[in-house]
């Protein structure tokens, strides 16, 4: 595996199976009394968050802690625009401490690749701006994967607002490699430029009418939709959304009832997912947050402990 | 243990028993072979009578074996306790991967399945069963690993191979065969649960 | 060679690489040109060398005052001498924004002192930059720094009264508007990535060229209302040439420049999120590069500008999206155009003198550059080898800055000398 995790095109299909049985593995360590295992073992972690996050940070630093790494949270300063450091400086003073991982979040898209760059430390993103999310794609794919056996040609529906969704970069990335089949639904405002020419490359289809796409769903995973972007412009009014593309009852019930409905949260219930689809049998929206925390000690297992890792 | 693993570098004797378990490698092992299907048969026998000499019966017995190989043996030393004591003792896997003293010598392994019968062990005689003793440090991982997962009352060591040359002052309970051999020797155990040929060869 | 010899006969060039010939130099003027009698002149010998008239660039950033730990008036003269150049237009953004006589002479007073080319401030249209009053331009037009050409450069004049006041205003002394064109509602501040596929797949801020388009379309029709002049800075869209096509057929008085980096470099250097490639207007697509190369041929862009915007290392060490805007360009435009332009046969060297000498200088109206290497004109001459083999090393850079797009790329043309007014600037490729 590569030192780094900034992108899911840094796993090949091979190494997010290799994840994804230590990930099982790791889902047993949480059930039992004594949640630890020695393998990081006097590796320090820093969780560097320079946008806020409870849960995706916490969900690392208890990864890190059960396999005994040293894991600290450091908040970032906001973006350059205050005569402050460079995000250069700023990184390089907290790596030259002696660091053997950054998980780091940024607002900026490629802040993560950047860093990489800049410090000997294994990198890895947890969430740059609006362009991936690697940690959560892969622990969204093994839920899935959990409920469904394989994801090799089923097909995953996923809506919500593309344009601003890293979820959704990384998300498109890592199930096409897995060989599931992927439809993408917004309205056209909230489609990522270029969508056309991307999607036709990258393997996987665009819709806007989720009424159409859904029946034939055998997973869907729904998008977050920030209310601010009604006020760029983006939408007329949440109201006109959820009728439009929200998960509502009536949603629901076109879907079958096995299929699994996944949210990386938080959720805006009664926006684009209606409370009775948030709690339905069929949702495995908790387990994501579980899987979250196994999938993460994989990811940190795999880039940390062995030969040939930082330090 | 089994014999060293086709990714290492340049093979030194110490890294042999150092190497985890493989994935099965089909066909014969080189050199000859020490212990026949019937050898190890008639082995797994007595190491299950010891047992059960041992602790007096099956009460309380749980017997994990260390993957890969030390898993079927366990499994095949409960069907003997089933057969002579009529009592179905737990049978479970303790994967060691992430309690290995030289992780940091090799790239990073995916650990395999632990499964911890339901009872626990707590309070329990957990019997770790595992293919070839050598330095110890597969045992001394195992008895980490145990330490995270439970209290065992008693922890003893059952073996297919004993091939000396220990590092840690480690000894097992049952024995299946002593095995001397140079360090520069490898011993290679194949089962068919998991290979397509049954023995103990040693090159 | 003496500070300023009074006879200096430049020998045996490639006169606007046509005809191989002499300049004589006397007191800064060329007397003649052909075969010239060299009994006591300096000499320089020019064999193989393609003469040009000095080069005019009509939008630099000098950075002082303000920044004067990116650039100064001196480190950006010799960049421009480096290059070339005899002339450079310094944009208003400094700090404080040269938006006052006073500040337009203090800019001309340090072009003056460091003496290696000539400095022109170019004054701001309204008041800050802050697109709503308009600034003192009849002052700073009369003041020692004659401003002629006025631009907000770094932002956009967006509302469309302010731009045709401030259009109709410079007529009464013949100055011209360059337009910084970017619709800020439709491309705002963090916009960094030209607006398509790769801006959706990164996630970076789009840009995209419609913000530039619609700009350029306000312009020439306010233009046209106020029968003013009106010029474009570093236009970079084919979209932006269509408008500029259509505006002069129908004689609106629009000019247009394009920058080097615009004529060669595509947005998919962005793809590392390397800060280096960040420019505003970023780069575009192969198809607008080509549409550009097309338009400085054929004259519907007349000028090439290297928009040169030097930032210290620690403004380009941010996140892309974070990062300043702009890259180097004076030191490396001609042999980028050179490559780009002459090698492929597009323009011939006549054509770059056009581009990057006569045309800007008439744009500026300036009276003692651009004309050309005719005898009775100043002797401002720059000597190029074109069969040069240059590899670009951005810490040789004379600049004080080191955000250099070129770095590591090799060109086959090279400035050798520059002559400010008979006056050498640069001998052997290095500043004298």
């Amino acid at each position: 595996m590569k030192k780094h995790l900034l992108s899911i095109d840094d796993v090949t299909a091979d190494d997010i199976a290799e994840i994804f049985a230590t990930a099982a593995e790791m889902h047993d360590v949480q059930r039992r009394d004594v949640k630890k295992l020695p393998a990081l073992r006097g590796r320090t972690v820093i969780n560097l968050f320079f946008e806020d996050s409870t849960r995706t940070r916490s969900s690392f630093e208890i990864a890190g802690k059960w396999l005994s790494a040293d894991t600290i949270n450091i908040t970032g300063k906001g973006s350059s625009t205050s005569k402050g450091e460079s995000l250069r400086d700023t990184v390089l003073t907290i790596a030259s401490m002696g660091v053997d991982a950054l998980v780091m979040r940024h607002s900026a898209s490629g802040a993560a690749l950047q860093v990489s760059q800049w410090v000997d430390a294994s990198v890895i993103n947890a969430g740059d701006g609006t362009h991936e999310h690697p940690s959560q794609a892969l622990l969204d794919a093994y839920t899935l994967q959990r409920r469904l056996g394989s994801l090799e040609g089923r097909h995953v529906v996923m809506v919500g607002d593309l344009t601003h969704s890293r979820v959704f970069r990384s998300n498109v990335l890592c199930l096409t490699k897995l060989g599931a089949r992927v439809t993408v639904v917004a309205p056209p405002t909230l489609m990522p430029s270029g969508v056309t020419e991307w999607s036709r490359a990258a393997g996987f289809e665009t819709s806007y009418d989720v009424d159409a796409v859904l029946p034939t769903a055998d997973a869907v995973m729904m998008l977050r939709v920030q209310k601010e972007r009604m006020s760029g412009g983006f939408f007329p009014s949440p109201r006109e959304y959820t009728v439009g593309y929200g998960l509502t009852r009536d949603r629901l019930a076109l879907l079958g009832a096995d299929v699994p409905i996944c949210h990386p949260g938080p959720m805006n219930r009664g926006l684009e997912i209606a409370a009775d689809a948030a709690d339905a049998a069929q949702s495995v929206i908790l387990d994501q947050v579980s899987a979250g925390v196994a999938v993460r000690m994989a990811i940190l297992y795999h880039l940390l402990a062995g030969e040939g890792s930082a330090a | 243990m089994s014999e060293q693993p086709p990714s290492s570098p340049t093979p030194h004797p110490g890294d042999q028993t150092d190497a985890p378990s493989v994935a099965p490698v089909p066909g014969e092992p080189e050199g000859r072979i020490v212990l026949d299907e019937r050898d190890i048969a008639r082995a797994l026998t007595r190491i299950s009578h010891e047992i059960l000499e041992r602790n007096k019966g099956a009460a309380d017995l749980v017997l994990l074996g260390i993957p890969s190989r030390g898993v079927p043996l366990a499994k095949r030393v409960a069907e003997r306790i089933a057969a002579v004591e009529g009592v179905e003792v737990p049978v479970g896997s303790l994967d060691i991967t992430m309690y290995r003293d030289d992780l940091r010598k090799h790239p990073a392994r995916g650990p395999q399945h632990t499964e911890i019968p339901s009872g626990g062990i707590d309070g329990r005689t957990v019997v770790l069963v595992d293919d070839v003793l050598y330095s110890g440090r597969t045992v001394r991982a195992a008895l980490d690993a145990m330490n995270d997962i439970g209290r065992p009352d008693v922890v003893r060591l059952a073996v297919l191979v004993d091939r000396g040359h220990r590092d840690l002052p480690i000894r097992a309970d049952h024995v299946g065969k002593n095995l001397p051999s140079a360090r520069t020797e490898r011993v290679a155990v194949r089962l068919s649960e998991l290979d397509d040929v049954e023995g103990v060869w040693i090159s | 060679m003496s500070a300023t010899p009074t006879k200096l006969v430049v020998r045996g060039a490639s006169l606007l690489g046509e005809t191989t010939g002499d300049l004589l130099v006397v007191d800064g003027v060329i007397t003649e040109s052909g075969s010239v009698d060299s009994t006591g002149a300096e000499v320089v010998d020019a064999d193989g060398l393609v003469a040009l008239p000095g080069l005019v660039d009509l939008h630099t950033h000098l950075r002082e005052p303000g920044r004067e730990d990116a650039e100064t008036v001196v480190t950006g003269s010799r960049a421009a001498a480096v290059g070339g150049f005899t002339a450079v237009l310094a944009m208003a953004n400094t700090s404080p924004v040269t938006d006052t006589a006073e500040a337009a002479e203090r800019v001309h007073d340090l072009g003056v002192a460091a003496g290696l080319v000539d400095v022109h401030p170019v004054g701001a249209v309204t008041k800050g930059l802050a697109g709503e009053e308009l600034a003192e331009l009849g002052l700073m037009h009369r003041s020692r720094a004659r401003v002629r050409v006025f631009s907000d450069d770094g932002k956009c004049v967006a509302d469309p009264r302010v731009m045709r006041r401030a259009l109709e205003y410079v007529k009464a002394f013949g100055g011209v508007i360059s337009q910084h064109s970017q619709d800020p509602s439709l491309a705002g501040p963090t916009s960094c990535c030209h607006e398509g596929e790769l801006s959706g797949r990164l996630g970076l801020p789009g840009w995209p060229g419609v913000a530039e388009e619609v700009i350029v379309a306000r312009d020439v029709m306010l233009a046209r209302h106020t029968g003013s002049r009106v010029h474009v800075a570093h236009a970079s869209t084919a979209g932006t040439v269509e408008v500029l096509r259509w505006a002069k057929s129908q004689g609106i008085q629009v000019t247009a420049e394009v920058t080097p980096h615009h004529l060669l470099l595509t947005t998919d250097l962005l793809a590392g999120y390397d800060p280096t490639f960040k420019v505003n207007p970023p780069l575009r697509p192969q198809e607008d590069v080509l549409a550009l190369r097309e338009a400085l041929a054929d004259g519907t862009i007349d000028a090439v500008a290297t928009d040169h915007a030097p930032h210290a290392r620690h403004d380009k060490e941010h996140a892309f999206v974070d990062a300043a805007f702009g890259m180097l360009g004076l030191e490396t435009a001609l042999p980028v155009v050179a490559q780009v332009m002459v090698e492929s046969g597009q323009m011939s060297w006549t054509d770059v003198a056009r581009v990057m000498s006569t045309t800007p200088a008439a744009i500026a109206g300036l009276d003692r550059q651009g004309r050309g290497l005719e005898v009775g004109s100043p002797a401002n001459i720059v000597l190029v080898d074109p069969s040069a083999d240059l590899t670009v090393d951005r810490d040789a850079s004379v600049s004080l800055s080191r955000n250099n797009p070129w770095h590591g790329r090799t060109f086959g043309a090279a400035v050798r000398a520059t002559f400010l007014r008979g006056r050498a600037t640069v001998l052997d490729g290095a500043l004298v």
